[in-house]
């Protein structure tokens, strides 16, 4: 049976979800998101410039497999991420909604009171949401009571690099969590996000360590397989910490005994 | 005659009587890329021709752009 897993009404295969922010150019967005083999991607809402006809559309460059995820990144009030999630939906035509209601413009961390008061809101309009939130299991709760469609703990800071920070409360929300659990912000690099699926989120979410990095097509790649070998650590269950050694060859029958 | 409206957060004279479709023809804005707000309230596709847009009214026009 193919290792899949759903969302709302939606199921996918890949574990990675890829964001559309900061790449260098929209050609090498386009490679970065097929090597990532991503089959949902994040975009964000915002006025047009009305100073710049013409311009290359966003749109144009996403691989039309894709699903969008309408963000409403940059939100300080639950109020317009309400708005911007209701304009997403107008966008994109689809219910999904990474919804974001932001604390603190240094650190970006979720102000979580918004954040669930946005979420009842959404979830009643029929919303499919995915809220990015504190790797706080409290407040995962909430969102979950609320009706979120999953919840998207944060590994470290949004664009931060720092890789995954507390492990532990991300077991803690995986293990009271009856909706899916995906890790979002924070990754740097391939391990970071191995140890997302091998601590058993069920996908993670990045745009700055694949946008970022100085090859962004060949750190997609790299991406997709580190997903694939954590959710496959992750099923095949990892062996116990020890402190001491555990032999791995026969201690007799040595030469010379 | 014309209006005054909030485009954008911006205050802009409009000819009077635009709807949100003629709006968007007289910007030269393409209907398909965009998502409009008047008043905070979203304007559905299939409103553009009925949805008469008076003064003092504040739309928003937005799109997608690149976002993590």
């Amino acid at each position: 049976m193919a290792d899949t897993w759903s969302i709302g009404k939606h199921t996918f295969t890949s574990r990675l979800l890829v964001g559309t922010g900061k790449f260098p150019d929209f050609p090498t967005m386009q490679r970065a998101h097929l090597a990532s083999g991503a089959e949902v991607v994040t975009v964000a809402v915002r006025r047009l410039d009305l100073a710049a006809k013409g311009e290359a559309s966003l749109l144009e460059w996403i691989p039309k497999h894709m699903t969008l995820l309408p963000n409403t990144a940059a939100c300080f009030t639950a109020g317009e991420a309400i708005r911007t999630a209701r304009l997403g939906r107008e966008l994109g035509m689809g219910d999904l909604v990474k919804l974001e209601v932001i604390g603190d413009p240094r650190t970006l961390f979720p102000d979580v009171v918004g954040l669930v008061e946005a979420a009842r809101v959404l979830v009643k309009e029929g919303f499919t949401v995915l809220p990015y939130t504190n790797d706080d299991p409290v407040t995962a709760r909430r969102l979950e009571d609320a009706g979120c469609a999953a919840i998207m703990p944060l590994g470290a800071p949004i664009g931060s690099g720092l890789g995954i920070r507390n492990p532990y409360n991300l077991r803690i929300i995986m293990e009271a969590a009856s909706v899916p659990v995906l890790v979002d912000a924070g990754v740097g690099t391939a391990s970071d996000a191995a140890i997302a699926l091998e601590l058993g989120a069920v996908a993670v979410l990045m745009n700055s360590a694949i946008a970022g990095a100085r090859d962004p097509v060949m750190m997609a790649a790299a991406m997709r397989d580190a997903v694939t070998a954590g959710r496959q650590a992750f099923l095949a269950g990892r062996i116990p910490m020890k402190l001491h050694a555990a032999a791995s060859s026969p201690m007799s029958g040595l030469i010379g005994s | 005659m014309a209006i005054q409206v909030r485009l954008n957060g911006e205050l802009r004279e409009l000819p009077d009587g635009l709807t949100v479709e003629t709006l968007l023809t007289h910007l030269g804005v393409k209907a398909t890329r965009v998502a409009v707000e008047v008043n905070e309230t979203v304007v559905t596709k299939d409103r553009y021709v009925a949805h008469r847009l008076g003064a003092g009214d504040s739309i928003e026009l937005v799109a997608f752009v690149g976002g993590g």
